[in-house]
């Protein structure tokens, strides 16, 4: 599927001014995600990164239509797109072929995705008896060829295996092999290692990898850790209440943020690989869905904002190759150097 | 140097385990928690114990608060044994010794406001003067960074940021020399992990405070630690000032440890030494070296698998517990 000589690889899932609202118990909306815009191409990894409560889950569940309605809703006018076809008008039948046999998606929390009370290698098979019409032996074969593939030792004996026979890392490697069993399309990974120890997470990440380049996936890896769409993303696109705040290729993205925000969070990751000094803490915290900000979202908190940011919300705009920050400094760039983005670092004793 | 004011010798912890007939028979095995851990802390430094889940690392920070008894071994604090106190005896001590816990939200109590969270330790322990227990409320929630008006919230009004820094105040609020941190920052956000290990860090500066920083995350120990011990399996491995063992780890559970934390940095590729396999269960822990199966060094032998490791000195202050410590991986 992956297509060497192409600059740009075909998009195969579009989003575009995606907006999933919730009605609060108190009868406020909580605007969790709002108008946001992305395209995932065969092959490629996009990572979609934030803190909680940025609407990165909400996002991921939208795509597969899984929002519990009510209390929340998709708003009429966003539009998900599988290689043209809508998902967002597709009759619940059809939307069901989609689910698990194109678009799969692996969660946090394996022992909970996992039904405690079935073998580990029926659940496997399922989508492939679903999907596939394969027969009973047939799924099981390709079940157990699936745990092989994703690196269980002794694979065809673990199948037989309850969940909670295996651990955290075996069961996430389950998980991997469930969603893959059909060859999808399209993975949506959200927070898949935030669980599990970090030799653990380093294992699953190289062979998320590994099958990305094998089969020619469109990988969408949501996560908090900056660190790990560093290394495992091409694309990565930064949300903050509810909107996108900054897109771009990973190395521009690491070498040149533009949103204040994107700075800001890459200041505060304690770091191994530079000198030791005091982290850079963002002030203040997110605020809630249900009363963003006017203006700029970001601007109660920015080092740099001024009247324009409170006043006036702004676009993504464009702020280099591929490069987009939803942004008033990316317009008047001399503001940018009106302020400090970080205190001056002090080292620690 | 001065005497350490926390001494851990020898520790063990042992569960039995495997329990047939409704959990009431005997025990078929035990597993190893704890086995033989030995540190200490000077006045006014932070030793970091590192590890993943299940090293055992948890369990040492609640027998040091006497939260769990030992199978055996010692646990001295100003040269007193706490692990032979009466109660009486043992409360006076726990107000020096005090608990920053990973997840606030579990360790306040839902229904008690902010102000009644933050006056009953004072209570308990009869420090200040009732009239004067609000004031000093409010100056911990400044201590902290929080507004004095969020002493009339519940738990559930606040952010998790918030419910930390007032978890650190109930801590401090009982004037404590030693908190141990058990994983104090692992369950926020990272602009607000950074704003409290800042915070951490200038309490123990302004305070004098000793701490035990309990962590899997050696990037985030990094910035907070004098000393770092790394566990696994229950024991301690490695052990060294900060700068040594992120500038020269020399086991090789380190080295993989160290290896597997991500850089956010696109621009840097690493060769990356990831362990083998999953951590053995510590209840059938392997034969000789308890990480040989997982062990990724070149010079892994027959000895590794036969003959457990002593925690050796390499230098002053720098112990691992490696046949190979000295070899290149």
């Amino acid at each position: 599927m992956t297509n060497p000589g192409a600059t740009t690889p075909a998009v195969l899932l579009r989003i575009r001014d995606l907006r999933t609202y919730f009605v609060t118990e108190q009868g406020a909306t909580a605007r969790a995600v709002d108008g946001v815009s992305f395209d995932v191409g065969a092959g490629e990894t996009l990572g979609l990164v934030g803190e909680s409560g940025c609407g990165k889950t909400v996002t991921s569940l939208s795509i597969l239509r899984l929002i519990p309605e009510p209390p929340g809703y998709i708003r009429p006018g966003s539009l998900i797109e599988l290689d043209g076809r809508n998902l967002l008008t597709l009759p619940p039948r059809e939307l069901r072929g989609i689910r698990g046999r194109e678009i799969a998606m692996i969660f946090q929390d394996p022992a909970a995705s996992l039904n405690p009370v079935l073998r580990v290698g029926d659940q496997v098979a399922e989508p492939a008896l679903v999907h596939l019409g394969l027969s009973r032996a047939a799924a099981r074969a390709r079940a157990v060829e699936m745990l092989e593939l994703v690196g269980v030792p002794d694979a065809a004996a673990r199948a037989d295996d309850y969940p909670h026979q295996l651990s955290g890392g075996l069961q996430q490697r389950a998980m991997i092999a469930m969603a893959l069993i059909c060859r999808p399309r399209v993975l949506i990974a959200d927070e898949p290692t935030t669980a599990l120890d970090v030799t653990i997470q380093a294992q699953i990440l190289e062979l998320l990898d590994r099958l990305q380049r094998q089969l020619g996936m469109a990988v969408l890896l949501i996560t908090h850790d900056l660190g790990l769409v560093a290394e495992h993303a091409d694309r990565i696109a930064v949300m903050y209440a509810g909107q996108l705040v900054e897109t771009a290729p990973a190395p521009a993205l690491f070498a040149r943020p533009q949103h204040p925000y994107t700075e800001g969070l890459l200041a505060s990751i304690p770091r191994l690989d530079r000198p030791r000094a005091r982290l850079h803490a963002i002030a203040g915290q997110v605020p809630a869905a249900t009363a963003w900000p006017a203006g700029c979202r970001f601007h109660p908190r920015c080092p740099y904002a001024w009247e324009r940011c409170a006043r006036e919300e702004p676009p993504l705009l464009d702020a280099g190759p591929g490069q987009a920050a939803r942004c008033w400094l990316v317009a008047e760039p001399a503001r940018r150097s009106t302020r400090p983005p970080s205190p001056v670092p002090r080292p620690l004793s | 140097m001065t005497a350490p004011l926390l001494e851990v010798e020898a520790l063990v912890k042992h569960y039995p385990a495997g329990r047939r007939f409704l959990g009431l028979g005997r025990p078929r095995h035990v597993v190893r928690a704890v086995d033989g851990v030995s540190f200490a802390i000077a006045r006014g430094r932070t030793l970091a114990l590192v590890g993943e889940s299940g090293c055992g690392k948890t369990t040492v920070a609640r027998i040091i608060l006497r939260l769990a008894d030992p199978t055996a071994g010692r646990v001295r604090f100003d040269g007193v044994d706490l692990l032979a106190l009466d109660a009486a005896r043992l409360r006076a001590a726990r107000r020096r010794l005090q608990m920053v816990f990973q997840d606030p939200y579990g360790s306040l109590n839902p229904r008690m406001r902010v102000r009644a969270a933050l006056r009953e330790p004072l209570e308990i322990h009869g420090l200040v003067a009732p009239g004067e227990r609000d004031a000093r409320v409010a100056t911990l929630l400044k201590e902290v960074g929080l507004a004095p008006s969020l002493a009339a919230c519940f738990p559930h009004e606040l952010s998790g940021g918030q419910r930390q820094r007032v978890g650190i105040a109930r801590a401090l609020s009982v004037e404590p020399e030693l908190l141990v941190c058990d994983e104090p920052v692992s369950a926020l956000d990272v602009s607000v992990q950074a704003q409290v290990l800042n915070l951490l860090a200038d309490l123990r500066d302004r305070r004098g405070l000793t701490y035990l920083f309990i962590a899997h995350d050696l990037a985030v120990v990094r910035h907070i630690a004098d000393d770092v011990a790394v566990m696994y399996l229950g024991r301690i491995v490695e052990q060294a000032p900060a700068a040594t063992l992120y500038g020269g780890p020399r086991h090789p559970y380190t080295v993989a440890l160290l290896s597997a934390v991500p850089l956010p940095d696109p621009a840097v590729r690493r060769r990356r030494i990831i362990p083998l396999g999953e951590p053995p269960s510590p209840a059938h822990p392997p034969t000789g070296c308890p990480f040989h199966p997982r062990c990724p060094h070149p010079r892994k032998s027959d000895r590794c698998r036969s003959e457990a490791p002593a925690l050796r000195e390499l230098a002053p202050g720098h112990r691992a517990a490696c046949h190979f410590a000295e070899e290149p991986m």
